[in-house]
């Protein structure tokens, strides 16, 4: 099954740099790699068996980007270990060197020769309106590929679909009231067109890197996780944040935050969505554990399939 | 045309043949660019946008504080930017002014940013066209012919930084966290100031990291920039563009509204002080309705019209005085005018960055502004953290206005940026933007003129169509 998945990679190149030097500027080995605090033992694992590197498509909707730059701040593992050592990753409009019709062909091509075999990971909603227009992919034989037309194609073919972020997961903002592109998550989508691969949703506005890599790593090694309702890994969104938080104290003592930088007190008068949102943030914290939204101001509730409507307002009083 | 291999003709053909990729990679976002080639040079360019998700019609009717939320999401590279623009029009609407903890929190939020974004563009985004990575994934496949001149030590050199580079836009986001909350979309700017009130620790934490940035700055990004300058000489002479300049200015030093990174206007030769009246947008080649076309972002309108003929980007064309007009750090630096680094100083044998003179309309050009720009900023945050004081408050409460207007006018690190809020019975009537990026990579306007990068693209060199390399350089030597 592992060679199944390993990708050609040929260790000579004309520029003289060789995938082994590369992999040694990287720091760390897969056996070195530390644990971070509450990090899934799937990846760990997933390291230390020497993983062949698994294909991966990424493609992007309505997005920002967000995600993908979400995904360059893993910390354990680094993204370049996980571009070089976990995944192999033959198509992301951010990353790869390729442009035009040759990336496109590259799309394609890998999607054929690893049918069932490469996960396709949809970054953004998809926007169904106006014949797809609202979103254009590129042109391959002189024919123009929206998103729809791309996820159509590619989806049936992928052994596994990773929506990352709310916007793919759910809808997210293009999907917000007042929009006319028909922007739609990947799990509607593939309702209304009878697309039946397995879809494993991170949302988040972006996901934590560790929920994505996390997820890959499950995916890779023990198959899909255990989701909740909303298609998410109980992994990560098992818990509520309100009942976890660490301000909870304060609440029971009715201290509550006055004002949107008051360092002290339970948020839920100035707007937090703590109460309603099921993530691992509070445990997880961000960016390296530097900081997280309810230390900082408030939680808007962005890993949930209503958002950003359903959490609007962000802020209270009025 | 798709792909340019069929028809692929070598330098000298009399023929014109035209050559399309799509999508640009290494963007944020979703961009066709089609340019036209006679004799081994670009004759004509047309550069589409090609996605649409209507923010303009999604915050109307919202509470006003939500749009500095929603409006991040626009950029996920440069979210604090929509922040702060948005918290600036905020601001202005419910008349509130900041303390000066405030200002140097936001501006400590939106400068690790900044430098987030320039190195992250340059070596994640760009540096591809200059440096070959190694042959995997995803740096395979590339163009047969892709004109990556380094010699293999330099090339080494190139692919170690890009790894590097990795750790500290890595580091720069922990710092924006810091202050910030999380990041990308931070929750800490908010309009009334900032969220978080730093404390010593959280100064210390930046600090901390900021050393190593700096270090990496002057001792890696900048130098090799200049090094670049010799076995792509050549790229210093092409991609001029239109030559016109806009900057709004960004980073706020005191109440009254100095800016490290100065305003100022560069039209046909000469420069002219920022007047938004001067801004009008156009749709005639943009999928929006016609009636909406010519009008100042204070009463701008945003329809979508998917099916225009002979429109062909979702991008509008904004014009200054008329014309087009480009943004980005070369506007800015222009419009400043700083001492360049030691470095620029030694390799460039000139003293401020106007003497650089016409090198600076280029594709490297371009790079070498951008490159400074992120020395110069770095040194800027090092000011701010002196100045922030622990414990001192940074946020000033307001009450939502029944009717205001609001006007926010800041810079991306791709260019300049506008936001506008009109807020009626205590909602958004209308929220406009007019963002880095509709400045850079618009399509034609009502009167005929190419956007700036279409400009930029004309007499640029294509010696062979089957791999056209300095199209994608002139592009991303914008960061669109």
């Amino acid at each position: 099954m592992k060679d199944e998945h390993m990708l050609q990679d040929p260790q000579q190149n004309k520029s003289g740099v060789t995938r082994r030097s590369f992999l040694k500027a990287a720091t760390g080995t897969a056996a070195g790699i530390g644990i971070s605090q509450v990090f899934n033992p799937a990846l760990i694992q997933a390291l230390e068996t020497g993983l062949e590197r698994h294909p991966v498509l990424w493609i992007q909707g309505q997005g920002c980007t967000g995600c993908s730059v979400s995904l360059l701040n893993s910390v354990e593992p680094s993204i370049a270990d996980v571009l070089l050592k976990v995944i192999s990753l033959q198509f992301h409009p951010t990353v790869m060197a390729s442009e035009g019709e040759t990336a496109l062909e590259n799309l394609y091509g890998i999607a054929k020769a690893y049918k069932g075999r490469f996960s396709l990971a949809i970054e953004g909603a998809i926007p169904t309106a106006a014949d797809g227009k609202y979103c254009i992919l590129g042109e391959m034989g002189h024919k123009e590929l929206s998103m729809v037309d791309v996820v159509k194609e590619l989806a049936p073919m992928a052994g596994s679909v990773l929506a990352v972020g709310t916007c793919a997961a759910y809808g997210g903002i293009p999907a917000a009231e007042g929009n006319v592109t028909g922007a739609t998550g990947v799990v509607d989508f593939f309702k209304d067109n009878t697309i039946k691969t397995p879809v494993v949703n991170i949302p988040g506005c972006p996901p934590h890197p560790d929920w994505i890599v996390g997820s890959i790593a499950h995916l890779l090694t023990k198959g899909i996780p255990e989701l909740d309702y909303d298609g998410r890994p109980t992994l990560f969104f098992g818990e509520n944040i309100h009942e976890n938080c660490p301000r909870l104290e304060a609440l029971d003592e009715g201290i509550m935050s006055q004002t949107l930088s008051d360092p002290k007190g339970c948020r839920m008068d100035i707007g937090c969505k703590g109460p309603n949102t099921y993530a691992d943030c509070f445990k997880r914290k961000w960016n390296g554990g530097m900081n997280w939204c309810v230390d900082n101001s408030v939680c808007i509730g962005c890993v949930e399939p209503g958002f950003p409507d359903s959490a609007s307002p962000f802020y209270e009083p009025a | 045309m798709a792909g340019c291999k069929p028809q692929a003709e070598m330098a000298g053909s009399k023929k014109t043949v035209k050559v399309s990729i799509d999508p640009v990679t290494r963007i944020e976002g979703h961009l066709k660019a089609e340019v036209e080639v006679k004799n081994g040079v670009v004759t004509d360019a047309h550069l589409s946008g090609g996605m649409y998700r209507g923010f303009e019609q999604i915050l109307r009717g919202r509470d006003p504080r939500d749009a500095i939320q929603i409006t991040q999401r626009i950029c996920g590279v440069c979210p604090t930017a929509h922040a702060t623009a948005s918290a600036l029009a905020l601001d202005d609407a419910f008349g509130v002014e900041l303390t000066d903890n405030g200002r140097i929190a936001r501006n400590l939020i939106l400068g690790a940013n900044f430098l987030q974004s320039h190195i992250l563009h340059f070596y994640h985004l760009a540096a591809l066209d200059y440096v070959n990575g190694p042959e995997t994934a995803p740096f395979i496949p590339r163009y047969e012919n892709n004109d990556v001149r380094l010699p293999k030590e330099l090339n080494d050199v190139g692919v170690s930084q890009y790894l590097e580079a990795l750790e500290i836009r890595k580091v720069l986001h922990e710092m924006v966290a810091l202050l910030g909350g999380k990041m990308p979309h931070v929750q800490g700017i908010v309009v009334g100031g900032a969220t978080e009130i730093p404390t010593r620790e959280a100064l210390n934490a930046y600090a901390e990291r900021f050393k190593k940035v700096k270090k990496f700055i002057q001792e890696k990004y900048v130098p090799l920039i200049y090094t670049l300058a010799g076995p792509y000489g050549d790229l210093l002479k092409t991609g001029v563009g239109c030559k016109n300049l806009v900057s709004w200015g960004v980073f706020e030093l005191d109440a009254a509204g100095t800016t490290l990174l100065k305003p100022g206007v560069y039209t046909d030769g000469k420069d002219y002080k920022v007047d938004p009246a001067m801004i009008k947008e156009y749709v005639k080649y943009s999928w929006f309705e016609d009636s909406t076309t010519g009008l100042n972002p204070t009463e701008g309108m945003t329809k979508p019209d998917a099916y225009k003929p002979d429109a062909y980007s979702f991008i509008k064309a904004p014009r200054y005085n008329g014309k087009p007009h480009e943004g980005g750090p070369l506007a800015r630096m222009w419009a400043t005018n700083p001492e360049l680094s030691k470095t620029g100083q030694n390799a460039l044998g000139v003293k401020n960055l106007r003497d650089i003179g016409d090198a600076c309309f280029s594709i490297l050009g371009r790079h070498v502004a951008r490159a400074e720009e992120t020395a110069l900023v770095a040194n800027a945050v090092e000011e701010w953290l002196a100045a922030a004081q622990p414990g001192k408050e940074t946020f000033v409460p307001a009450q939502i206005p029944k009717n205001a207007e609001g006007l926010g006018m800041t810079e991306a690190p791709r260019g300049a940026l506008l936001h506008y809020i009109d807020i009626k019975d205590s909602v958004i009537s209308n929220y406009q933007i007019t963002s880095a990026t509709i400045w850079n990579a618009n399509p034609r306007d009502d009167m005929g003129q190419r956007g700036p990068i279409e400009e930029a693209l004309v007499g640029v060199p294509v010696p062979d169509t089957a791999s056209p390399v300095n199209v994608g350089r002139v592009i991303r030597a914008f960061d669109p």
